[in-house]
């Protein structure tokens, strides 16, 4: 292979960083050659974006070299970075969603005439750059108007601009379904066979099999080793991920009884014609206690329409809702909550965490808002219910007052869990609960919510991961183009089954 | 001693003992405060009085700005509230009567109240820009006040309203007796309750607030009524001060002023935590930069461009990237962002709930 011979454009050798007391990274060598696709593997907090953000210059390490293209560097910042070769995409995309598509491709490389924006230059070159990419979007239109995975790939047109020696995709699949993602390795080895270096970050195990040549692991901030995808089976690589075998998270996965509810009980939640103009056509679902209903459907679906309309997040215009029988109109979020039901939206950062506040703010939010500002909790109280969540859910770091924004996605979202079951709700209704965090915490949250169905709790499970949903949901709603087209009971069903409803072929 | 450095108040305070000591080594009898009557003289008397009214519009700006917003209508409704109160003080037969000052205060209040009450509607329920939306009240107010005088400088002769602007209670100036007065009250009812976190959250994510049940427009809505209510008073102050109500000049700038204590204070203009003590200091310091200039005997002239210049100082020292570019200058180099959220998750997180 072409790989091992050639020179690393990237040679990163004994990097640490610090955050005091924390050792983010401790001696961690890596590298990155051309025309290939190296996956950067570890838990959440296991390093890879403090390594990521070391070799961009976000970072400065403590000790360590940096070689690109074999002299060394310490780039000041992802400008920097990118002059010489280096760009990267994050996870979040970071674009400007007010200007047109040409304009984010080729913010910092406009082309100029006489000491103006070239227009007419830029709207071509951007259009010839989509185009490469395959695509087929109006280079003048608004970036705002297209769905989140177009704004990725965007993202990483706008990376290939300059001359891009190396490509650093930090979870860019994580917003993404099914062909989405396939257009995106379509790209991606494109790029490899123009000779670019491609760094992948991503939590999904199949895709880094699929798309990557190698792989780096990390934990805890330390090397684990550099392993050629081919020569090391997805079992190895988890064990050495999580420092620890395999059969305790499959112990983790066995985890749906599929308890009969009893004959004749009334549903918690019933909803009968529920729907809302240009997002979500008029359906019917019954939730009761102790029951998983998982929803199921690609993105944009309808999925998370669906659940904002159970929880009084948005308002429906047409249908009712029921609640333990009652006739009852959820018109908010909090008077939803008043009726025990909770939503965690799929949009962490922009509706869930509050992250200049601290974990112990973040977890009584809800509570607080509930019994209204003139009543606040004492404070011995929610020591003790803060405590009790950071213990039981394993937050980390486990300090009440660390600041939201410095803990990881799979903490934060642990610490969103917290903030609604310390409402004690009756209904919970997790959108993409599981997304962007590792397998660790991912089994941790399919646990707790199995759990919670024995506890009692009806939990309404939205993924875009069809083999969590079946894992663990009691029923399955499907969703295709915005209408529920089926409702199937989770025991008996299969990938296929649902696979195809998803695709609208009907029953096999 | 870099725990120090890094508290919040450390850059207000530091230049709040600046503008003293440079103020003493002018006039080495600047601190001395003597008694007089049973009431206490001095400087840093006046500065406490001069403080009162600014210290007011501060405090209801805090609140207002840590749910991303801003209330620019202050100044107006400082003059409409000495309008209100003057006006109803001149056209009554007996000024001197507590009854018609009391009855004045609370006509002048009520107005700034439905003032507040018009700036929140536009900005909670209408959604308009805080910045807009307080923009129409603070070119309209100016003409209410205007209304209300009818284009003349009402003054009036009453001696239970003048001791509002010039009185002593305790031996303390009652401007400065109701300011900290009402500052202290606010401050430990906003910590004391949820109502400072909720607020908080409101300014951060006001989406995650929601919906976690938080009533973001309602709390909106009363901050920018206790804003109102706030300048009402601060407006009376300054009114009582002078005796007279100018619809044109009272309150003229002090929302900038009082942003400006915001900011200084170590409130980011951004929303979300705020500092009412910071706030505090800031006041302070403005208060006691303007006196800073007469006693040094800075021109007229240059007196804008010297008051700019401290202010950038400050500002400067209180902004999280200048922070971090001294701490890293005072040890080794590090990051020039804040730590991100990588060293967290351990392994044995994993173990509590898969087991």
């Amino acid at each position: 292979m072409t790989q091992q011979t050639a020179p690393a454009v990237v040679e990163m050798t004994g990097i640490s960083v610090e955050f005091p007391p924390v050792r983010a990274l401790d001696g961690v060598d890596f590298r990155l050659r051309p025309g290939e696709i190296h996956a950067l593997m570890g838990e959440n907090g296991a390093g890879k974006s403090t390594l990521i953000k070391a070799l961009t210059g976000i970072h400065s390490p403590t000790a360590g070299t940096i070689l690109v293209d074999g002299v060394e560097r310490r780039f000041t910042g992802p400008a920097d970075a990118r002059a010489h070769g280096v760009s990267t995409v994050y996870q979040e995309v970071n674009l400007c969603e007010n200007l047109t598509v040409a304009e984010n491709i080729m913010l910092g490389a406009e082309p100029r005439l006489l000491g103006g924006l070239h227009w007419p230059a830029m709207r071509r070159q951007a259009a010839s750059h989509l185009k490469r990419m395959g695509l087929d979007i109006d280079p003048s239109s608004s970036l705002g108007s297209h769905s989140l995975a177009v704004q990725q790939l965007v993202a990483i047109c706008r990376a290939t601009v300059s001359d891009c020696k190396v490509l650093i995709l930090d979870e860019p699949t994580s917003s993404l379904d099914t062909d989405e993602v396939a257009h995106l390795f379509t790209v991606m080895r494109q790029l490899r066979s123009d000779g670019v270096a491609i760094l992948f970050v991503s939590h999904f195990l199949d895709q880094v099999y699929e798309v990557s040549d190698r792989m780096t692991v990390l934990r805890n901030g330390s090397l684990v080793g550099e392993y050629a995808t081919a020569d090391l089976p997805p079992a190895e690589l988890v064990q050495h991920m999580i420092g620890r075998s395999m059969e305790v998270l499959e112990a983790a996965e066995e985890v749906v009884e599929h308890a009969e509810r009893p004959a004749g009980a009334t549903p918690l939640l019933q909803v009968v014609g529920l729907g809302r103009k240009g997002s979500v056509q008029p359906f019917d679902l019954d939730l009761y206690e102790g029951e998983v209903v998982g929803l199921a459907g690609l993105l944009g679906s309808g999925r998370t329409e669906l659940a904002r309309l159970l929880t009084g997040a948005d308002r429906a215009d047409v249908g009712q809702t029921r609640v333990a029988g009652q006739v009852t109109r959820l018109r908010t979020p909090r008077a939803a909550m008043g009726h025990g039901i909770a939503y965690t939206s799929e949009d962490r950062k922009g509706e869930g965490v509050v992250d200049g506040l601290t974990v112990r703010e973040n977890i009584v939010l809800a509570l607080q808002a509930r019994r209204g500002w003139m009543r606040p909790l004492p404070r011995k109280q929610v020591d003790e219910l803060v405590a009790s969540y950071i213990q039981q859910l394993g937050i980390r770091p486990a300090d009440p007052e660390a600041l939201l924004r410095n803990l990881s996605g799979g903490n934060q979202q642990k610490v969103l869990l917290a903030r609604w079951l310390a409402t004690a709700p009756q209904l919970l209704v997790l959108d993409e609960p599981t997304r962007g965090i590792d397998v660790g915490a991912k089994a941790e949250i399919q646990k707790l919510v199995a759990d919670l169905a024995v506890e009692g709790m009806s939990v309404v499970f939205i993924s875009a991961e069809l083999e969590e949903v079946l894992r663990i949901s009691h029923r399955i709603a499907v969703m295709r183009d915005r209408r529920k087209v089926a409702e199937i009971d989770g025991g008996g069903a299969t990938m296929d089954q649902v696979v195809d409803l998803i695709a609208g072929g009907g029953t096999r | 001693m870099t725990n120090l450095l890094r508290h919040h108040l450390f850059w207000p305070v530091a230049a709040l003992v600046v503008l003293l000591v440079a103020n003493t080594i002018a006039r080495p009898s600047f601190l001395a405060i003597t008694v007089r009557d049973g009431h206490l003289f001095g400087a840093p008397v006046d500065i406490l009085r001069t403080t009162a009214p600014l210290l007011l519009v501060a405090l209801g700006m805090t609140l207002v700005i840590a749910t991303r917003g801003i209330d620019l209508s202050v100044g107006a409704v400082v003059a409409v509230s000495g309008a209100v109160a003057l006006s109803h003080i001149a056209s009554s037969p007996n000024p001197d009567s507590p009854v018609t000052v009391l009855t004045a205060v609370g006509l002048a209040l009520a107005l700034c109240v439905v003032l507040g009450v018009w700036n929140g509607f536009l900005v909670s329920v209408l959604g308009i820009q805080p910045i807009i939306a307080t923009l129409i009240l603070m070119t309209a107010g100016r003409g209410v006040a205007m209304l209300i005088t009818g284009g003349m400088i009402t003054t009036v002769n009453s001696e239970p309203f003048k001791v509002l602007g010039s009185g002593f209670w305790l031996g303390l100036p009652v401007a400065a007796v109701i300011a900290f007065g009402v500052f202290a009250v606010v401050a430990f009812v906003v910590r004391r309750t949820a109502l400072g976190m909720l607020l908080e959250a409101t300014g951060i994510n006001p989406a995650a607030s929601r919906l976690s049940g938080v009533r973001s427009k309602t709390l909106t809505w009363t901050v920018y009524t206790a804003s109102g209510l706030f300048a009402g008073l601060a407006g009376l102050l300054i009114s009582a001060d002078t005796m007279a109500a100018d619809a044109n000049n009272a309150g003229l700038f002090i929302e900038l002023d009082a942003i400006l204590a915001v900011v200084i204070g170590g409130t980011a203009l951004s929303g979300g935590k705020f500092n009412l003590s910071g706030t505090l200091v800031g006041a302070l310091v403005i208060a006691t930069l303007e006196r800073t200039v007469t006693v040094l005997g800075i021109s007229p002239l240059v007196t804008p461009l010297f008051m700019a210049l401290v202010v950038i100082a400050v500002t400067l020292l209180q902004s999280p990237r200048m922070r971090e570019r001294l701490t890293a200058a005072a040890r080794r180099p590090v990051a020039t962002t804040p730590p991100e959220p990588q060293p967290a998750a351990r392994p044995d997180s994993t173990e509590v709930k898969a087991r």
